[in-house]
Order: C-alpha cells, then sequence, then structure tokens
C-alpha cells in the first residue's frame, strides 16, 4: 500500500510560554492551527522549516507535520498526536487551547 | 524529616542561581536549544505536548506538611491548581512556564525542596519504600542511606552525562514496596552472619523497551563502603555503557550484554581504586543524617481497641476504608493511613492545591507532621495514632480522599500519556477513567481482590505495565492508537515480567478486553483468597488468551 | 584557532606555535627518539582504557581527550581514572564542552580546555569563569574527599 504524502504546516513549541504555535502564511506564528500555512511543496515546506530554525531565540523543536485541508476549508492535522497538540489534555477539557474555544 | 543544614541551603540557592543564569543564557543565544535542554532538564524542567512541564523531587517521597503546603501554594500561583504525583516519588506541574521556572524553584528552596536531577542522563532522584520507618516488617530505615546517596549524587562532576538516565531504589523490608529489581541499583539493607549491617546491590533492572530484573552484583556491601563502590558501578557504566543507541544505553543493556560476572570484576577492579582515594563520609556526618530519620515521640496512651473496633464495625464505609487504606504499624498504637488519589473519573496520581492542604493539615494534626508520597501515585500518612482514625477519614471524606481502593483493581497506576507527554505514542489517563468507570462500584473490587493495573502511553514503560498484573501498554499503529495487554507481571521482592498476550486492542476494545480477563479469572478461581496472581501462576497465560481473543479460540 | 580556558581565562593556544606536537595515540610508539618529551601531547580517543594507556603516558608532557558532544561524558570518568593512576602532566579537554561544564572538567582532573572561536564568541569569558568549581558547594568534597586531583 503507497503512503499517503500529505501537506506540511511548520509547528513548535514557544519558547518562553511552552505554548504550541504554527507558522503563517506571512511567517508569523498563530497559536491556531487553522492560521497555519499549508505546504504542499516538499522543497517550500523544508524552506519554511529553516526559517523556523533560525528563530531559536523565540521558539523551541520546530518540525513539519501533516495536514489537510479540513471541511472548513481550514488545515486541520492528520495525525491524533498533532490533533491533541490543537486542543489540550482529555482528562481536563477546561485546560489548554481547547478551553479557548 | 531530613532538615537542610546550612550547606544544603546554600547548594540549592546556588544551582538556582545558576538555572537563572541559565535560562538567561539561552534567551541572549549564549546556548543553543541543544545545549540548554540537558541543562533544563537536569532541573526537572521538560517541553511537553502543550507545555513546559515541572518535575519536582521529593527524595525518598518523603515531605512535611509546611512543604506540602508550599507544593498547593506553587500550583496555584505558577500552574492550575493541581499536580500530579508520579512513580518516582516525584509530583509534576504541567503548565509552568520558562520565565517563571527559576522563580518557582526558589519557593521549593524556601521549604528545602529542588528539581535538581529529576530529568537529565544523570542520577535521578533516589526512591524508597513509602512505608520506611513506619512498617512492621522493616528490618532498617532505608532513607538515611537513600539521602547520603542523594547528597553524593547532587551535581557529581563526573557523572552528569552518563549514557542514559539512572535510577536508584532502597528498600528496608523483605516485601519490595519499592520495585529495586526493576532499577538501574536496586539496595536492599541486610545484615551479614555477623549481623553487620550492610546492603545487597542488584543492577540492570528496568522497564522500557527491554524490560530486565535485576541481578545481584553483590550480596553483601559494608556500609561504609556504600559510596566507593556505586561510585565504581557508575564510572564503569559511564566509560562502557552504549551510546549508539537510546534504546540500549541503560545499564541493563550492559549487563546484558557483557555478563554479571565480568561486569561484578570490573565493578570490584574499579572499587579497589575508588576505595583506595576517597575517604569514608565523616562520621559526625552520617550520624547527623540518621538522627533526623529517628522516628517521631509516639504517644504511648493505649488506644481503646474495643471501643475503636465499635465505631468502625458501625459505619460500613469506614470499615472498608480501614480494611483497605490502612496498614500495619510497627508501633501497637499506630498505623499507616494511604489516600488514595484513584477516585472514580479522576486522573491516577493527580491533587488539587486544596486537597494537598487538607493532606497536609492532617499529617500536621493528626501525623506526627510527616507524608510520603508512594510509587503507586497515592499519599501516605505513615504515623498516625488508631484512635484517631475514624476522624480522619471524615475529612478525608469531605475531601474526596476516602476512595477505599488501596491495593484493588481502581488503584492502578497510569503514566500521563499522549494527554502530556511529547514521547507518548497513546493515550493513558482517559483507559485508566474509563476503566475506573467499568468497575466503579467498590464492592465489585473487592471481590475481584487484589489486583495491579499498570498502563504506560509508550514503550519507555514510565507506567510500569511490565510489572502490572494485567499491564496495558500504548502504542501508535499506523496513525491509530493501539493497545497491548501484558499478563502476570509483579513489581514486589518476587519480581516477574509480564508476558504479552497477542496481538493489541483499539482503543474503544481495550476495557472490555481487560473486563474479559477479569470475567475469567472470576469464573475459575477456587476461592475468594486465591488472587489473580496466584490463578495465573498456576493455570498460565493461555486461559486467558482464550478469553482475550475468542475467536481464535472458538476456530483453534 | 583555538582558545584555552583556564581558570585565569581565555588564551590563545601557543601549544603548537612554540613546536609541541600533539600525537594520535596509536602512533605514539613510533619515532620516540626524535621527538621531545616536553613537547610531545598524546591525543587519546575517548573509548580507551587507562589500563592499556600504562607505559605510555607517564612520559608524555600532555594528553588532550576529546568531546565530540557535550552530552558524551566519557571524558569525565577517564580524566578521573588518569590522574587515580597517577598521571601529573597536562591534561587538556578538547572538542564541544560548554562554559556550564567547565567546573566538571576541573574536578575531573582537567588543567583546561580547548574550545574554538565560534564557542569562544558564543560563551565569552565570563561564562567560563563563572563555572570556576565553588569546593565549598561540593557534596562529593563534603562527603568522600578527593585524595588523587590536583590543582584544586
Amino acid at each position: 500500500m503507497a503512503r499517503v504524502v500529505y501537506p506540511k504546516v511548520v509547528t513548535a513549541n514557544h519558547l518562553l510560554e511552552g505554548d504550541v504555535i504554527y507558522m503563517t502564511a506571512s511567517g508569523e506564528w498563530s497559536r491556531k492551527h487553522e492560521d497555519a500555512q499549508l505546504y504542499e511543496d516538499k522543497n517550500e515546506a523544508e524552506a519554511a522549516l529553516k526559517i523556523a530554525k533560525g528563530q531559536a531565540h523565540m521558539l523551541a523543536g520546530p518540525y513539519l507535520a501533516d495536514a489537510q485541508i479540513g471541511e472548513n476549508g481550514k488545515p486541520e492535522p492528520v495525525h491524533f498526536r498533532e490533533a491533541f497538540r490543537t486542543r489540550g489534555p482529555s482528562n481536563y477539557p477546561n485546560h489548554g487551547k481547547q478551553a479557548e474555544v | 524529616m531530613y532538615n537542610y543544614n546550612q550547606f544544603d541551603h546554600d547548594f540549592v540557592r546556588n544551582r538556582v542561581k545558576e538555572f537563572r543564569g541559565q535560562v538567561e543564557r539561552r534567551l541572549d543565544g549564549s546556548l543553543t536549544e541543544d545545549e540548554f535542554k540537558p541543562l533544563r532538564l537536569m532541573n526537572g524542567l521538560y517541553l511537553q505536548l502543550h507545555a513546559y512541564m515541572l518535575r519536582v523531587a521529593i527524595p525518598y517521597g518523603t515531605l512535611n506538611s509546611r512543604q506540602m503546603n508550599q507544593l498547593a501554594m506553587i500550583s496555584e500561583k505558577w500552574d492550575k491548581g493541581y499536580g500530579h504525583f508520579t512513580t518516582r516519588q516525584n509530583i509534576q506541574y504541567n503548565w509552568p512556564k520558562l520565565k517563571d521556572t527559576p522563580d518557582i524553584l526558589d519557593a521549593l528552596a524556601d521549604v528545602e525542596m529542588h528539581a535538581i536531577q529529576t530529568s537529565g542522563n544523570c542520577v535521578r532522584n533516589v526512591t524508597a519504600d513509602h512505608f520506611a520507618g513506619a512498617a512492621a516488617d522493616e528490618i532498617e530505615d532505608p532513607r538515611p542511606t537513600a539521602e547520603l546517596l542523594r547528597q553524593w549524587s547532587m551535581d557529581h562532576p563526573e557523572f552528569q552525562f552518563l549514557p542514559r538516565k539512572f535510577k536508584i531504589a532502597m528498600t528496608g523490608s523483605p516485601n519490595d514496596r519499592a520495585v529495586t529489581k526493576a532499577h538501574d541499583i536496586g539496595i536492599r539493607m541486610v545484615r551479614n552472619d555477623k549481623n553487620e549491617p550492610g546492603y545487597e546491590i542488584l543492577i540492570g533492572g528496568g522497564l522500557g523497551r527491554t524490560p530486565m530484573i535485576g541481578k545481584v552484583v553483590r550480596e553483601f556491601l559494608p556500609k561504609e563502603n556504600l559510596l566507593p563502590y556505586v561510585e565504581a558501578i557508575l564510572q564503569v557504566y559511564n566509560l562502557n555503557g552504549r551510546r549508539d543507541n537510546k534504546y540500549k544505553a541503560r545499564i541493563k543493556i550492559l549487563v546484558h550484554e557483557t555478563g554479571i560476572d565480568t561486569l561484578r570484576g570490573w565493578i570490584e577492579e574499579v572499587f579497589k581504586t575508588q576505595k583506595a582515594h576517597h575517604q569514608a563520609p565523616p562520621a559526625e556526618m552520617i550520624e547527623a543524617i540518621e538522627a533526623q530519620f529517628q522516628p517521631p515521640e509516639f504517644d504511648t496512651a493505649k488506644v481503646d481497641e474495643d471501643k475503636l473496633s465499635k465505631i468502625i464495625s458501625a459505619d460500613p464505609l469506614l470499615r472498608s476504608f480501614v480494611e483497605t487504606n490502612v496498614s500495619e504499624h510497627f508501633d501497637s498504637n499506630h498505623s499507616i493511613v494511604t489516600i488514595s488519589l484513584k477516585p472514580i473519573g479522576g486522573t491516577p496520581g493527580d491533587a488539587t492545591a486544596e486537597q494537598m492542604r487538607i493532606m497536609a493539615g492532617l499529617a500536621e494534626a493528626y501525623g506526627y507532621d510527616e507524608l510520603r508520597v508512594s510509587h503507586e501515585q497515592n499519599i501516605i500518612l505513615p504515623h498516625v495514632r488508631r484512635d484517631d482514625l475514624p476522624e480522619i477519614y471524615k475529612v478525608l471524606k469531605e475531601a474526596g480522599l476516602a476512595t477505599a481502593n488501596v491495593g484493588l483493581l481502581s488503584d492502578m497506576i497510569a503514566c500521563p500519556g499522549m494527554d502530556y507527554c511529547a514521547l507518548a505514542t497513546a493515550r493513558s489517563i482517559p483507559v485508566a477513567q474509563e476503566l475506573l468507570n467499568a468497575f466503579e462500584d467498590l464492592k465489585v473490587q473487592q471481590d475481584i481482590g487484589p489486583l495491579k493495573i499498570k498502563i504506560s502511553g509508550c514503550i519507555n514503560a514510565c507506567g510500569h505495565h511490565h510489572v502490572g498484573h494485567i499491564g496495558i501498554l500504548g502504542l501508535d499503529k499506523a496513525g491509530v492508537e493501539s493497545y497491548q495487554i501484558t499478563l502476570g507481571g509483579d513489581g514486589t521482592e518476587t519480581a516477574t515480567i509480564g508476558e504479552r498476550a497477542g496481538p493489541g486492542f483499539s482503543y474503544e476494545e481495550i476495557v472490555p478486553a481487560v473486563s474479559r480477563i477479569i470475567d475469567r479469572y472470576m469464573d475459575i478461581r477456587e476461592s475468594g483468597d486465591d488472587t489473580f496472581l496466584d490463578v495465573y501462576r498456576r493455570v498460565g497465560a493461555d486461559v486467558f488468551k482464550d478469553a482475550l481473543y475468542p475467536e481464535e479460540a472458538a476456530s483453534a | 584557532m583555538s582558545i584555552i580556558v583556564r581558570d585565569s581565562g581565555f588564551e590563545i593556544d601557543t601549544w603548537e606555535s612554540d613546536g609541541g606536537l600533539f600525537i594520535d595515540l596509536e602512533k605514539y610508539g613510533q619515532d620516540v627518539a626524535e621527538r621531545e618529551p616536553t613537547k610531545t601531547a598524546i591525543d587519546i580517543p575517548n573509548d580507551v582504557t587507562v589500563e592499556s594507556l600504562k607505559g605510555l603516558f607517564e612520559s608524555a608532557a600532555m594528553i588532550r581527550i576529546p568531546f565530540p558532544s557535550f552530552a558524551d561524558g566519557r571524558g569525565f570518568s577517564l580524566a578521573k581514572q588518569l590522574r587515580q593512576q597517577g598521571y601529573a602532566g597536562r591534561l587538556r579537554a578538547v572538542g564541544h564542552i560548554i562554559a556550564d561544564q567547565y567546573g566538571f572538567t576541573r574536578v575531573c582532573g582537567f588543567d583546561e580546555v580547548e574550545i574554538d572561536d565560534e564557542m569562544a564568541k558564543r560563551q565569552p569569558e565570563d561564562q567560563w569563569i563563572a563555572r570556576i568549581p565553588k569546593q565549598e558547594l561540593s557534596y562529593q568534597k563534603l562527603l568522600m574527599g578527593e585524595r588523587s586531583l590536583r590543582n584544586i
């Protein structure tokens, strides 16, 4: 079975806050997955990751995560781990990003 | 209780100052993230899935009410009003900010606590029997030795960059409540044939990807030789442990690949040198440490057991609590109370700030100001007068802390799993919660009897699943959570690694699968005293595998 | 260019410009007669046993132990063993060592640390000086003493 290749988003944790962040189209960082820039092209994704790696003064551990366009037309995670990162812990629904939704 | 002397105070304050400087140097670019990471880990600070996590050491699980109250204060001031007690007798905060961490560490130092070496490839928090100094079956209190090892390991210049983390556990009782056989070094207090005190030393135990039971490297080590001997083990490990593969870097793999007898020879050789080059710790220092672990001055007034037993039998819930959560103390007027942090629907090991304060208050009012954290993620009041049990129960009940399930099915261990942990491959906590819901009737649990369920959310096995009677390991199978069951594990003096039952179960299937195992056990046991582990050892795994995989059993 | 860190601060490395040689361990036994012992340093890998160096290290003016990564702590134990086995010459750590480790290198018996320019720039002298070991804050010294290590 051929492995599906998904588009990517650039994600990291904010250095001071620790919060999950995503790189937007303008190269800024957002705390919301739906604001993330989705890269269909592998080279573009790698180039964006390189920019993120150059911002070590404000973030930690940047990487590319699989994502796809969801029903609302905005990027959403593919893997359940990434889905948890957009929400927070399931044992405390009032903690993490999910508290703000 | 160990109280800091001026040296300890100065050391811990200096360490906080160093860490404050390291945070600043990370921000100004002096330290790269790769360089900063091990430094923050050595000060207990992880970067997890949603946030930083700070792991605070509770050496050998012992603390007083002032410290517990401070842990509550920290959780409210810098976190979300709760903390998670762990299998290594630590407490973890799940939401601290990097910039606040030095202040948190200062607040810990205010009450003689720290987060030093709760992570990193160094000697971790030394753990010990949570009933130490109170248990009726104890030969000798292991905590003075554990404190000595804590001091020895602090900022040890040679052993901060080991091949991998290094965990030491101690027990002073023949009944091993500290899982010493699953640690890098396990230490048992023993006496030789001349009745001299010393230690039996095991090395190479551990769980994780390759679970192993520790092997005896020294049957009897005289007490005064402990530090040079441990120094020798660490030096041999530091130089010879594998550094090419993180999963093969623990000392258990070195023991396995080199052979315990060869390794023993190397260690003995280095031990000779270390002994020659080091002084024994000054006697007055050892005495000063030992003096601080003397039992409190117990109230010797005789407990009116007749009166007590009438009060207890009049209240079925109290009776159930006493039967399940109260253990024998060496002083007959006293008991040991285990406060369960496993309420139905709760997160195993979590306590709110308010609950921490209530437990601290109980320790102060009834418990000679002592508390313990157990590796099973519960809180212990190690010394309480038996006639105070009804009052203690009442206070606990009002705080939602009186669940009478210690040692039963719902007293399970669960690691934070993918709800928090960056390494996790699946969730653990919701599985625990659903099991708790499925077996919420305590009467049913009491009928099932002693049963240890342990859940890990990845191969690193922080939830000790290998030594659970029923172990559950959460994995990521092609992007979906999958749970593997192990059977027949045991973390006590009869330590055994559980056997993998077969293919994994989905998140939806795992609770019914565990139920099938328990149903099968209930069907085949001979009496209420015939425990799950006894039955498993008698009948073997196949009977339970048939229950787990009925379709395969039918087609076989 | 290499910078040498000592308790007195940063220095430019003059070992080679003063006529000193670094000889790999495997070549150390060759051409011994042509070398001046006081100008000879051995480069040892960090996975040798001190046992296997016996008969060699006694004559070296300097031994250099590599740190391929700051996370590889073998050099600390190796240095300590060399000192415990009686090596009294100059002992240098070279490679990826960070200022935060300077105290560990000193307590384990190193005299000095050799870092590259990039590291010296990123972690300037004051960051290293701040980590000169505070022996009054050493649990190991308090508990066990240290009989063999020198200079501290």
